[in-house]
């Protein structure tokens, strides 16, 4: 295999997601395709050649040569800013894709799945699911999408709708619940991850997303729970 | 050169001649690992190298703790792009565990508590170039960064210094470790951006 190059990319589409997150679909000429889960990297260039790369997951997946971002404003955050509150359609920048090959999901693997997400974690899970359900294969799929509020929920409509069908969709509210909610509000504990993710004795594969704090505690959740820790693939965003 | 991104440029960060190219500088200490995090109590902890005759030196907690340990201060780089500058650690510097080791192989396979697995060449890891670090900051290091002890490679990209490190296994060939069958690259040196394959 020989490693990726830089490719030119140019802004298809830029649409307001959040409040703070921006859903973007790249144009990329000779793009290969990715599997759900994939990252690819962005380089944006100043016009005094300065340059900055980051990593992003890809919420799209499959063949074609649109790929789409969604990007979550990081407090201070160089590119982040730049995605969300500036870039226009028919802007340039460059990518560099598709990469990573362990935390991807295989339509061919029958296990059941369990998708759990904090935040804009949600992005490489959202490939999975819409693989899933495009698809037509692959054994059940449960997600567990935890927010601070619901007007932060990235793809709030689009999770909707995937729960109306054969998806089991638990949201978990940090800091506010919407109207009418009967649960809790407050960080996912122990037994919250335990009650809302398919028991050990299922041997599901579990993928976790989102900022470190929230996947140390949900890994440590489904450890602690009885899952095999090999079976919990889990991407950190670094930041705390 | 790259068609340039209309409009950027007005958050750049500054730059620091000790940044390989493509990172950023984090005052933070970013976490990232494949899995759970594993909890190795030191009672159980044990470290090993393996040579191709089978011979095994293997090291207790407290046998690690009665070596001469160093003071090290070094510069960090994440292949995901962030650099920390002036990190501070003490650990034993593999010239020290590799002292008795008699092995005409090339390369080693480091494993970790987890499953985690990389390879390292072992001219990368002589000479003053790596280490089993125990303290972050004067602190035990935290289960999250690789503790109880946690190889460190600095002058390769961090996934080399392999958390929760277990032992190490000579071997012939430079075969691949986890990260590096997927998709990323078998050396990872980042002044020559040795990201992925």
């Amino acid at each position: 295999m020989s490693a990726p190059r830089w490719m030119p990319a140019r802004v298809a589409e830029a649409v307001p997601s959040t409040a703070h997150a921006r859903v973007l679909r790249l144009a990329v000429p000779g793009w290969p395709g990715n599997l759900p889960g994939q990252h690819l990297d962005v380089r944006l260039t100043a016009e005094d050649g300065y340059q900055a790369e980051r990593s992003y997951s890809i919420a799209s997946s499959g063949p074609g040569e649109l790929v789409e971002l969604a990007v979550d404003e990081v407090v201070d955050g160089e590119v982040s800013h730049y995605l969300v509150r500036v870039v226009e359609p028919g802007d340039a920048m460059e990518v560099k894709g598709p990469l990573g090959a362990y935390f991807v999901w295989d339509a061919g693997d029958p296990s059941p799945v369990q998708l759990v997400a904090g935040g804009s974690g949600i992005v490489p899970l959202l490939a999975m699911l819409r693989a899933r359900v495009a698809g037509g294969v692959g054994g059940p799929f449960r997600l567990l999408y935890s927010v601070r509020s619901a007007a932060d929920a990235m793809y709030r409509d689009e999770i909707d709708a995937l729960a109306s069908g054969d998806i089991e969709v638990t949201w978990a509210y940090t800091r506010a619940a919407p109207d009418g909610w009967g649960g809790r509000v407050g960080r996912l504990g122990p037994t919250e991850v335990a009650a809302a993710t398919w028991p050990p004795d299922q041997k599901p594969l579990t993928y976790v997303c989102g900022p470190t704090g929230f996947v140390e505690a949900a890994a440590d959740a489904l450890v602690a729970a009885g899952h095999d820790p090999l079976r919990v693939r889990t991407e950190r965003f670094g930041g705390r | 050169m790259a068609e340039f991104s209309r409009g950027f440029g007005g958050r750049r960060r500054d730059t620091d001649v000790r940044l390989p190219p493509g990172q950023y500088l984090t005052e933070d200490f970013p976490v990232l690992s494949a899995g759970p995090t594993p909890r190795i109590p030191t009672d159980e902890w044990a470290f090993s190298i393996t040579t191709e005759t089978g011979e095994r030196l293997t090291w207790s907690w407290a046998e690690l703790m009665a070596l001469p340990a160093e003071q090290v201060t070094t510069d960090i780089h994440c292949v995901t792009r962030w650099s920390k500058l002036g990190t501070s650690w003490r650990g034993v510097s593999l010239d020290v565990l590799f002292a008795d080791v008699e092995t005409s192989l090339d390369f080693a396979m480091v494993h970790s508590y987890g499953g985690y697995t990389t390879n390292v060449a072992l001219e990368d890891l002589l000479d003053e170039r790596s280490w089993v670090a125990f303290e972050f900051d004067g602190e035990p290091l935290d289960p999250e960064h690789g503790g109880p002890a946690r190889l460190l490679v600095p002058h390769l990209y961090f996934w080399k210094s392999a958390k929760w490190v277990r032992g190490i296994e000579l071997q012939e060939r430079d075969d691949p470790g986890f990260w590096e069958q997927n998709g990323y690259h078998l050396h990872g040196d980042p002044w020559t951006e040795e990201r992925y394959w």
